[in-house]
């Protein structure tokens, strides 16, 4: 699974602030709307990707984003197929 | 006998100065565990500073789902008085008991500095024994203490006084320099500023006790009406 958690619009981002004010001073032109969120990945078992949603969406209302300033994009990454142990 | 329940968290770190504080000034004070499920006869509450779970994915993120909050909640929930303290507020804003949210300071530097904060309201636990106007200078130590909100909820508590306290100046980039607030009944206040840390004038201040004190009477009013709902009931 993997989450993306960003600020709400609107809301203040001090970092992304900070990083768009840092990049010009590097010689970087032209950027402009820099923000700053965080990714939460993590491997789920669950029957269907559907199922794994709802879950993923449960646990970012409860606990990894904070909807008063955030908001949470959740992507389903289908898990490898488990590798064939050597010598089987 | 009305005592007050200082909730430790791991990383937690001011619980002692809070407790040492209270008593000071003649109150009951004890350290609560966060695990524990009960408050006892507790008639206040006090979440203090530090870094509760080391403040990681938010600060007060996990520790809101501490066994103790569910107490908490529901103590806040009958009227009873509750106050955090820097990683305090920022546990009770995560547990929706608070509105609005704490980020990043601007400039993103960790603050540590005394600074002067106004009474802005005395509709509170915390400020009820202080009038509006009155400045008191108060330690702010943190990296997280930007106090935000949307526009409307900001003009909801301008308009309702549950902005309490406002800095002069301002040190993190708080919407309207909030430097603490309170629930729509008052009995529930978040502030980022460390009345504890301003106790005694060796410290620096003793600014931060004319705050406790008014806790510690609203902890006296809790227990006497708690009292007389006992009675009631039985």
């Amino acid at each position: 699974m993997h989450v993306e958690v960003r600020g709400l619009e609107g809301i203040a981002d001090p970092e992304g602030l900070t990083i768009e004010r840092a990049l010009p001073a590097l010689g970087f032109r032209g950027v402009d709307s820099v923000h700053v969120g965080k990714v939460v990945r993590f491997v789920l078992d669950a029957p269907d990707g559907e199922s794994a949603r709802a879950t993923a969406e449960e646990m970012c209302a409860r606990l990894l984003a904070n909807p008063v300033i955030e908001r949470a994009e959740v992507t389903v990454v289908p898990a490898a197929e488990p590798r064939p142990v050597a010598g089987s | 006998m009305s005592a007050v329940a200082v909730v430790v968290f791991p990383g937690s770190n001011c619980e002692h100065d809070v407790v040492r504080a209270l008593r000071g000034l003649g109150g009951d004070a004890r350290l609560v565990w966060h695990g524990d499920e009960s408050l006892g006869d507790a008639s206040a509450v006090v979440l203090p500073g530090g870094f509760a779970h080391g403040d990681y994915l938010r600060p007060g993120a996990i520790a809101r789902f501490s066994p103790i909050m569910a107490a908490v909640a529901e103590f806040a929930a009958h009227g009873g008085p509750v106050v955090g303290i820097c990683n305090g507020f920022q546990v009770l804003t995560e547990a929706g008991l608070l509105p609005g949210a704490l980020r990043r300071n601007t400039g993103l530097r960790f603050v540590c500095e005394t600074v002067t904060c106004t009474v802005v309201s005395s509709r509170s636990v915390l400020t009820s024994g202080v009038a509006p106007g009155t400045r008191l200078a108060l330690p702010i130590n943190h990296g997280e203490g930007n106090f935000t909100c949307d526009p409307a909820t900001l003009a909801e508590l301008e308009g309702s006084g549950q902005v309490v306290l406002r800095y002069e100046g301002n040190p993190n980039g708080s919407v309207a320099a909030v430097a603490g607030v309170a629930n729509a009944q008052g009995n529930v206040v978040g502030l980022m500023p460390h009345p504890e840390r301003a106790s005694a004038g060796l410290l620096g201040s003793d600014d931060g006790l004319v705050l406790l004190r008014s806790l510690l009477d609203s902890a006296a009013d809790e227990a006497l009406s708690s009292r007389a709902r006992g009675a009631a009931a039985s």
